[in-house]
């Protein structure tokens, strides 16, 4: 089966984001009080041939780890599409 | 007997005939012209697709965008074919130097510790920085009093040294700080400028020595860092330091 997995890479907590931090600074600038706390990452969407839903998983976490990610600095979520 | 550099071209390297020309101001020079000859030192460059690094002495991975930077600066030059003789080249105590780009091949390579995030405040940094040498016990500076300042021009969006506060306090306890900034350049964690390895012999680097080699463009601080290197290359080759 054919299964869309959504890998969300982001930074470690802990780990400085200068884009996070840039795009918070500019919030109130823009009227948007009340909005903190932003991180930046990525969302890598797959499409994984796998047996099921956890062997997607599976395969989706082995990319993520092996290129998707820096494990120094990020970490990753994996969701397989219902 | 003559001492081989190889400065390794990604698709996507931009600084490799700068690094070869260096090379040839600071005693080495490109393979096959004769210039540096008498210095018993050569440089040429190497196509990343090369998977075997015999007959050279010492490799440069120059800066650029190697594989386009996608994904993360480094994240696919990783898995070029030259980087496995690479990593044995660096096992073996080969010099290996990794400028800009090529430093963050190598941090993500896991040749070196930590990794080079995007500049504080976003900004691209393009100048002529002070940088300290930190230690002599590497490639690069070795010959050199730690404490020195060199003027070196820096140029990246993303040289902001980042590792955890294990990974730092191991870093000083071994010895392993190349290269300092003198003041906030990028965010830096330690103000950290270059890193090198356990042995010493694999150092990364954000500033660019060999834009700094040749007085007619205003600097040749750089070419006290690269004769360290020549200098390693030929110790490695068994050719005589000149007098």
């Amino acid at each position: 089966m054919r299964f869309e997995v959504l890998v969300e890479v982001r930074l470690r907590p802990g780990i400085a984001d200068p884009q996070g931090a840039t795009v918070e600074r500019a919030l109130p600038a823009l009227g948007f009080d009340g909005v903190g706390a932003v991180r930046v990452g990525k969302a890598i969407r797959l499409a994984v041939e796998a047996a099921d839903a956890e062997d997607a998983a599976a395969r989706a976490t082995a990319v993520a780890d092996r290129l998707l990610a820096n494990p120094v600095i990020e970490e990753s979520v994996i969701t397989v599409a219902p | 007997m003559t001492a081989r550099l190889g400065v390794v071209v990604f698709p996507g390297s931009n600084c490799e005939h700068d690094v070869v020309r260096a090379l040839a101001l600071t005693g080495a020079g490109p393979a096959g012209d004769g210039d540096g000859a008498g210095a018993g030192v050569t440089a040429d460059l190497v196509w990343h697709g090369e998977r075997s690094l015999a007959g050279y002495d010492a490799v440069v991975l120059p800066g650029g965008f190697a594989h386009g930077d996608y994904l993360r600066p480094g994240a696919i030059a990783r898995f070029s074919p030259v980087m496995a003789a690479l990593a044995a080249f660096a096992a073996d105590g080969g010099p290996v130097v990794g400028i800009c780009n090529g430093f963050q091949v190598l941090t993500e390579a896991g040749l070196l510790p930590g990794a080079l995030q995007k500049n504080r405040g976003l900004r691209f940094v393009c100048r002529t920085v002070a940088v300290t040498v930190a230690t002599d016990r590497t490639v690069l500076t070795e010959g050199i009093a730690p404490g020195t300042t060199l003027a070196l021009p820096v140029n990246h969006f993303e040289g902001n040294f980042t590792c955890d506060a294990a990974t730092l306090e191991r870093l000083r306890a071994e010895d392993r700080v190349v290269l300092r900034y003198a003041e906030d350049v990028n965010g830096s964690v330690d103000a950290i400028a270059g890193v090198c390895n356990e042995a010493g012999n694999v150092v990364g680097l954000m500033p660019h020595p060999e834009r700094a080699c040749d007085a007619l463009t205003g600097a040749t601080d750089g070419a006290v860092l690269l004769g360290a290197l020549v200098r390693a290359a030929r110790r490695r080759a068994g050719v005589a330091q000149p007098a």
